[in-house]
């Protein structure tokens, strides 16, 4: 085993000073490199990005900061349960490969909002689309800020506002100067040192537990301590000796599990972020191909957080479940004090007692310490923990800056160039970019520093938001000729109306004194699973408006019967 | 030339009707509606449900995308759109 003692005399304080410094000048000196020149660079990276960097682009861009931090430490209090997140949030690329990317790419615009204007037909529609975009995207970039603040307050000890505009201020330079060129090859630095953070702990972790250096075999394997058991079964042990569901079982509903991941899914192909991201490869091919990597590098880090989370649940468990408080480890203690581990002795035994009865249970244990402490728990050297830090911060920053982008092309792009002033000059357009990405950035940061309190609930919604309003709208304008701009808009409206009054009511509670139960819920379906829900009434909603109504002019059919087929895709252009 | 489009745009849909119907079957089917009836089956230390759930509806989604490049790529050529 790997001792501490190795590096004791760097500390971790310093190394995380050490690898975050080095990975932000490397993120700094990238942007200047690669600054954006025209708008089409500011906005599809000029279209000549290569399938690799962009799949990794890509794969960063989508692993945030829940990602990164929480998503193990869910699963691993979820149990079963949490594969909602892991085949919701891949699954959804082979939706994106299959039924998106080629023909958006095809189509050659720069934007969601683009296509949705262009494809029926109508500046109305254009609005909504730039309406769910920004809706989406500030519902999303919000939560980001918000990590980025964690983790500098966490791991660099600065105030957790200092953190947000440390942040902030970083995103801002390379996002405004770089444009979307720029966010793509920092991003490919990012992708690097995230999933390197994220698997260097889990490798020596899997091999200190079951002997196993592959995690993803680990978790499936005997425990290294002779006694021959496999590591679930010990798990799920463990788990119902406290009271708790058997790991492996869960406890949501099949239709809520089923609802939940159906939204996830769908919500991803169709996040404005993500799918504007094949609009930068050269070709149709390229479109599909770059898909297909980013997912692989998706899945090295999705494969690995399951035994992550069982890896810390046993460790936990084993480590604090029934001793005394005055010999637990000095990670429990640290923690202690930044609020993520609350030890409360209801009984005043001095003994830690972590059970399912919330009466009885004197433990709490934020998700997030899961991947934060895991390595200080397994006791590894400190140049790992300070690794954590960087990659962390890595993936907060990698998906703040693709939002921000998005953002600031829909108001550049689709509001000022195509709606309030179409005579602008290509310069003005890239100063209007710059501009609102300056903007937005300013109002992701207050809602950083100045979380309100429906950000939190509501960023897990945004999916639900995309699934309701644009998957229906992209997918009935390549696959049915006959939709028309009357459906599109009906749908997207209704969609996405229905979506947030639920989570209104279901989520937040505004409606009632008090928030009503799970009893009251449609079809027994969660308010992040509604998504599912949503998305079919806009389908159907879709299509019977647009039997009723004219068939869409003979040459938007014949932009549908353009993009179906890959050949001569040029460069993405404004026209 | 419009008769050339109509049938790739024929087997491509037959592409994505049998991909995705795999897609739906991993995930949805194995991972969630016979996660109970897979789980008796053990392998190594995880029940097949379970597995599926957490792990190989994953690796069968990676897969999928890659056998579709390949079989649009060839395509393509078949119907001279590789250009």
């Amino acid at each position: 085993m790997i001792h501490s003692l190795m590096v004791e005399g760097i500390g971790v304080q310093n190394w995380t000073y050490i690898l975050v410094g080095v990975t932000f000048a490397l993120y700094i000196s990238i942007a200047i490199w690669s600054r954006a020149g025209s708008t089409k660079e500011f906005y599809v990276a000029g279209s000549g990005v290569s399938p690799l960097a962009n799949g990794m682009a890509t794969a960063a861009d989508w692993m945030s900061a829940a990602s990164f931090i929480s998503m193990a430490g869910i699963i691993s209090f979820a149990g079963y349960d949490g594969a909602v997140y892991l085949m919701g949030w891949t699954g959804g690329y082979v939706l994106l490969a299959l039924l998106l990317a080629p023909y958006l790419r095809k189509f050659g615009k720069f934007t969601v909002p683009d296509f949705i204007g262009e494809r029926y037909y109508s500046d109305i529609a254009r609005i909504v689309g730039v309406l769910c975009a920004l809706l989406v995207s500030f519902t999303y970039v919000a939560g980001q800020m918000r990590g980025v603040g964690l983790v500098f307050s966490r791991f660099l000890e600065v105030d957790i506002n200092t953190g947000v505009i440390i942040g902030m201020l970083i995103v801002l330079f390379y996002a405004v100067l770089g444009g979307m060129k720029g966010i793509t090859y920092t991003q490919v630095a990012q992708y690097c040192v995230l999933i390197f953070a994220f698997m260097v702990p889990a490798i020596f972790i899997s091999i200190q537990m079951t002997g196993n250096p592959i995690p993803q075999l680990g978790f499936g394997s005997q425990m290294a301590d002779g006694s021959g058991a496999y590591l679930l079964d010990k798990l799920d042990g463990l788990s119902t000796d406290l009271g708790f569901a058997e790991y492996t079982e869960g406890s949501k509903s099949v239709t809520d599990v089923f609802a939940i991941t159906l939204a996830l899914m769908v919500g991803t192909a169709g996040l404005p972020h993500v799918i504007v991201r094949f609009f930068t490869v050269k070709r149709v091919k390229d479109a599909r191909k770059s898909a297909g990597i980013a997912l692989l590098l998706i899945v090295i880090l999705y494969s690995t957080a399951p035994a992550v989370a069982v890896f810390a649940r046993t460790n936990m468990i084993e480590t604090v479940s029934r001793q005394p408080y005055s010999s637990v480890p000095e990670w429990f203690k640290k923690w202690e004090t930044t609020g993520l581990i609350v030890f409360d002795d209801k009984n005043e035994d001095g003994i830690i007692n972590y059970v399912a009865d919330v009466s009885k249970n004197e433990l709490v244990v934020d998700n997030d310490i899961m991947v934060l402490a895991n390595p200080e728990i397994a006791r590894l050297p400190d140049w790992i923990v300070a690794l954590v830090a960087a990659g962390a911060l890595a993936a907060a920053l990698s998906t703040a800056a693709g939002l921000l982008l998005v953002i600031s092309s829909s108001i550049s792009h689709d509001l000022i160039k195509k709606i309030i002033n179409p005579n602008i000059s290509e310069n003005g357009e890239l100063i209007a970019a710059r501009i609102s990405a300056i903007v937005a950035v300013c109002v992701a940061g207050y809602f950083g520093i100045n979380p309100p309190g429906f950000v939190a609930a509501t960023v897990a919604l945004a999916f639900g938001l995309a699934a309701a309003s644009f998957f229906p709208a992209i997918i009935l304008g390549i696959f049915y000729k006959r939709m028309n701009k009357e459906g599109a808009i009906a749908g997207m409206v209704v969609g996405i109306t229905l979506m947030m009054l639920y989570m209104i009511k279901y989520r937040l509670g505004w409606f009632d004194e008090v928030l009503p139960g799970k009893d009251q819920w449609w079809f027994g379906i969660s308010p992040e699973g509604f998504g599912s829900v949503a998305m079919l009434v806009n389908f159907v909603v879709s299509i019977i408006i647009s039997k009723l109504t004219p068939a869409p002019p003979g040459e938007v059919q014949e932009i549908v019967e353009n993009i179906r087929i890959p050949q001569g895709s040029g460069p993405a252009s404004p026209h | 030339m419009a008769k050339k489009a109509k049938a790739y745009w024929k087997e491509n849909l037959r592409y994505l009707f049998i991909l995705l119907t795999i897609w739906f079957g991993v995930s949805f089917g194995a991972g969630i509606l016979f996660k109970d009836v897979l789980d008796d089956i053990k392998i190594g230390g995880f029940k097949l449900g379970f597995w599926f759930a957490q792990q190989g509806s994953m690796y069968v989604f990676v897969i999928l995308i890659f056998i579709y490049v390949r079989l649009m790529n060839k395509l393509d050529k078949k119907y001279g759109y590789d250009s």
